[in-house]
């Protein structure tokens, strides 16, 4: 099994999730340059967080029309599962890979403090090995993270359960105290409508060892492993 | 024939500076050569007020890798890994446009420690404010942390601390310094001393333009009231995307083993960068400006030469290299070009369209004059002032919350939660934690890194000495609250006109101060950074010495926090419990009254009270820690109890008057809680440190009781909600909403 993650300009946690998913999860990992036009190899491909490109246009406008986007598009067509991690999650949005758009945080600042997310499907590779309702504790670290889609695509997203994730207070309540950025009906993540591509705000690199204060982020890198262990033994099986 | 196109004036230079330039040279500068002689003799790049000062500073130690006169402090950390650590002013910037002010100081001090060849991996950032009841001193606070924010989120380095204290004097000139700690190999540390004749001069990363000319001669004026129009050219614009990717490139280039030698071009641009290197290593340069990136066309030499665009560095590399480096670079998407080669005569030799516009030895560029000022004391900074006119406090409930609702002291999180503090998966402890920034080094696990910063104007302007002695102090306390050993400081000296003989009576106060806690603790100077002309019209600001420290934590899974973590803990102040209101925040905040000598520290009795305070956390004994400093016994018990939402019952050593007990203040005190079958332990260990414990309550419930003690007797003085302190203490939410 080989993991993919994906370095952009400007990406400023490629390093990060290389690091937890060689160092903590032990898995082997390659680094994706952003002007390779083919990705081979990899069971699965990291967007990781950062500001691609300087993020001077729109969070991920520029990113999502780089060389390696055609094969990230590929791969996921061909059911492959993809992670888009804050900035990721962007330029999915961007790429017309994911459904919806960011708008500024309704603070109008970058936001960066520990938040709750609850799991409202276990339909993606990330997230099968988790319970629905299930609440997991991470930082978020974004300016542009207010999930907007208008409404017969948020009415379309939301009964084909593509709402991954939604904001919840420490018990699980989905409530607007707790919803850091304003995004709509408190979305922290979406997938698409096969599940295989998935995006959110909050960074679960960054809460996956127990000395950085929360573990809960580890689980959706060690679903993603479950899941391809799994295929790989259907498969050879 | 002499003919001076120029008047020395014209480029911030004096008369006598003009003729000691031409003994030097033994001719008369060119213009051009008269631009970089003002550009390097500026306060700013040649220290020439600070530098026999600053000698007093003691810099060495048995960690040290290398030390000022670098453009980092680099500092052994154990197991072949080292940190580099530099702390920079942007003052003048910041005050004319706050957010690329702030933003470029964040970018330059990162380029700082990358030129020692150190991954950026930590930022910190002490600010001075005027009063934020005035609108313009908001909205410039404001766009500095949106510029610190924009750039530090964007380049990937997380700000993991900082102090922000507002003072009126600081109203027509802010301080804006920002410290960065890097992590390196020791053996692939970077110079930046030009050598070996026939390397090439390499120039990597963004292009030349008109921004920022002559921007280090402006540091080194006072600004007055047409700066903010006119000077607005002299201010660099940061581009934090560029930034990164330098960072990137410039590892990936030092990992070839081709580059001899590099630094960044930062304050006075080219000029600096070539003239510092060549001095270095003895070495000459010949540049040809022609073969420099050029944002625009038609600028003059001067203007290239001068130009502080950011994102650039000068990289001295091996021919055979050269082309594979100047790769690494393109790969990035950035700018290399080879501008010149290194001669072995000492001679600085720069060329434009064909003629030869400089020819002169490094080294006298490099190395401005040194000045002796004349220093007065001033007639009075503390006086006789004593207690007794003034009423015992008559609402202590009232002034806790006036307290904890004070800029100084209300809590700093609409500030810091705007900053990516957890970017580089490093911080364990974050901003408002604790006392210290931690951050583990996965490559040493379970070792780490602790971060702080500390000064305080008002104590200085009441006694320098003191006050600088005070800072050092407070940065030690504060990494022993989360169980670090100082490694190493960086200080960043902020003074008003050094020819003002009682600024530069307090600026030689300052630094005597530094050097004694320095001594007394066994503490290098790693680096640090001299900013003078701090005036506006409203005078010079507060002699203000930031003191940035960083120490090293065994095990940062041991590091406590200042919140009180459960129910039933025992709260016990460490240390001497005598203190006063002196120079207090008290006085300050409820009374307006900025008066009385602030409390020495006795550095012996310091010592004991860290080590005790380090090894007890060793051990695991201590719930929580917190350095009691401004607002006195009742404002750290008030923050732990927030902190932890775990309330606490206190009572405080008697004494004549309640707002002493309550309010006053001294170095050396700690407040910690721990639980109860810890406490044997604890006082057996104190004992053999030798200090003093005072055990005042304990932790519990959802108030916070504080009762004095009267012989065998406790008179209850205030009893408040968690709630009601945590709402006081949000006071910067709507300043920074």
């Amino acid at each position: 099994m080989r993991l993919g993650v994906v370095v952009f300009p400007g990406s400023n946690c490629d390093r990060d999730c290389v690091h937890v998913l060689r160092h903590v999860l032990g898995r082997d990992v390659v680094e994706l340059w952003h002007g390779d036009p083919a990705i081979e190899g990899v069971d699965a491909v990291v967007l990781p967080g950062g500001f691609a490109y300087g993020d001077y246009l729109r969070a991920g406008a520029v990113a999502a029309t780089s060389p390696i986007m055609p094969a990230v598009r590929a791969f996921a067509a061909s059911g492959g599962p993809v992670l888009g991690i804050c900035n990721g999650f962007q330029v999915l949005l961007e790429a017309g890979m994911l459904p919806g758009a960011m708008l500024r945080n309704h603070v109008l600042k970058f936001q960066c403090k520990p938040v709750h997310i609850r799991v409202e499907s276990t339909r993606t590779p990330f997230t099968h090995g988790l319970r629905e309702g299930q609440v997991l504790r991470m930082p978020i670290a974004h300016g542009e993270g207010n999930y907007f889609a208008p409404d017969p695509l948020l009415a379309t997203i939301q009964e084909s359960e593509q709402v991954a994730f939604r904001y919840c207070d420490a018990h699980g309540r989905v409530v607007s105290e707790a919803n850091p950025n304003g995004s709509l009906n408190n979305i922290a993540g979406v997938c698409s409508p096969q599940g295989n591509v998935l995006g959110l705000m909050p960074h679960p690199e960054r809460a996956s060892e127990e000395v950085l204060g929360s573990t809960d982020g580890r689980m959706l890198f060690e679903s993603l492993v479950a899941w391809l262990e799994s295929r790989r033994a259907v498969v050879v099986g | 024939m002499r003919v001076t196109i120029l008047a020395p004036e014209v480029v911030g230079l004096t008369p006598g500076e003009y003729e000691d330039i031409c003994r030097r040279l033994g001719r008369d500068p060119s213009p051009l050569e008269l631009h970089l002689f003002g550009v390097m003799w500026s306060e700013h790049c040649g220290y020439k007020h600070s530098k026999l000062a600053l000698r007093a500073l003691p810099s060495d130690g048995p960690h040290l890798l290398a030390g000022p006169g670098e453009n980092a402090g680099v500092m052994d950390i154990g197991s072949g890994w080292a940190v580099a650590f530099k702390m920079e002013s942007h003052n003048h910037p910041s005050a004319i446009d706050p957010y690329n002010g702030a933003a470029t100081g964040v970018g330059g001090i990162i380029r700082d420690v990358l030129s020692m060849g150190a991954r950026p991996i930590a930022l910190l950032d002490s600010l001075r404010f005027g009063g934020f009841d005035d609108p313009k001193v908001r909205r410039l606070a404001s766009s500095v942390v949106a510029g610190i924010a924009g750039y530090g989120n964007c380049i990937g380095v997380p700000t993991v601390g900082g102090e922000i204290l507002v003072e009126a004097r600081y109203r027509g000139n802010p301080l804006v310094n920002v410290a960065c700690l890097g992590l390196v190999r020791a053996e692939q540390l970077a110079r930046a001393c030009a050598a070996g004749p026939g390397n090439l001069v390499m120039y990597a990363g963004a292009r030349t333009g008109r921004d920022g000319i002559g921007g280090a001669a402006f540091a080194s004026e006072e600004l007055d009231e047409r700066s903010e129009r006119e000077d607005r050219s002299s201010v660099q614009i940061g581009d934090p995307f560029t930034g990164k990717l330098l960072i990137e490139a410039t590892l990936e280039a030092l990992a070839t083993g081709g580059v001899v030698a590099l630094q960044d071009m930062g304050a006075a641009g080219l000029t600096c960068a070539t003239s510092e290197m060549a001095a270095r290593g003895g070495v000459g340069m010949a540049i040809t400006l022609d073969l420099v990136p050029l944002r625009e066309s038609g600028m003059r030499a001067d203007e290239i030469l001068r130009s502080e665009s950011q994102e650039r560095m000068l990289l001295i590399v091996r021919p055979h290299e050269a082309e594979r480096i100047a790769a690494v670079y393109r790969r990035w998407g950035l700018n290399a070009a080879v501008i010149g080669t290194i001669t072995a005569e000492p001679e600085l030799r720069i060329t434009h369209q064909g003629t030869t516009v400089a020819a002169l030895p490094p080294a006298v560029l490099a190395e401005a004059p040194a000045y002796q000022p004349a220093a007065s004391e001033p007639l009075r900074l503390w006086d006789q002032w004593t207690l007794n006119a003034l009423p015992d406090e008559a609402d202590p409930a009232q002034a806790l919350l006036a307290l904890l609702a004070s800029p100084d002291i209300a809590s700093k999180r609409p500030v810091y939660e705007q900053y990516d503090h957890s970017v580089q998966v490093r911080t364990v402890m974050p901003p408002g934690a604790a006392d210290a920034a931690v951050l583990r080094v996965h490559e040493l696990a379970p070792k780490g890194l602790a971060l702080t910063v500390d000064g305080s104007g008002r104590l200085c302007a009441l006694d320098p000495r003191r006050g600088a002695r005070l800072a050092v102090a407070e940065c030690a306390a504060n990494l022993a609250c989360v169980g670090a050993a100082p490694l190493g400081l960086t200080d960043c000296l902020n003074f008003g006109n050094p020819d003002d003989p009682e600024v530069f009576w307090t600026f030689r106060q300052a630094v005597a101060g530094i050097a004694d806690a320095c001594r007394a603790m066994g503490i290098p100077v790693v680096g640090g950074n001299v900013s003078f002309y701090n005036e506006s019209a409203g005078g010079p600001v507060p002699p203000t010495p930031i003191i940035a420290m960083v120490g090293l934590v065994d095990d940062v899974s041991r590091a406590p926090t200042m919140a009180f973590r459960a129910d039933a803990n025992i709260v016990i102040l460490v240390g001497d419990p005598a203190a006063d209101l002196a120079a207090s925040s008290y006085l300050e905040v409820v009374h307006g009254l900025t008066r009385g000598r602030p409390r020495d520290v006795d550095f012996d009795a310091h010592q004991r009270v860290l080590s005790l305070i380090r090894e007890s956390i060793r051990r695991g004994i201590l719930r929580s820690a917190h350095d009691c400093s401004e607002g006195g016994v009742a404002v750290a018990v008030a923050e732990c109890a927030i902190a932890g939402g775990v309330g606490a019952a206190v009572v405080l050593p008697g004494g004549s008057r309640r707002d002493t007990a309550l309010f006053g203040e001294a170095p050396s005190r700690v407040m910690v809680s721990l639980a109860e079958d810890s406490a044997a332990q604890f006082f057996a260990m104190a004992a053999e440190w030798d200090v003093p414990l005072t055990v005042l309550g304990r932790t519990g419930g959802d108030r916070l009781e504080i009762s004095v003690a009267d012989g065998p007797d406790r008179r209850p003085i205030l009893n408040l909600m968690l709630a009601e302190l945590a709402a006081a203490y949000q006071s910067l939410s709507e300043v920074f909403a």
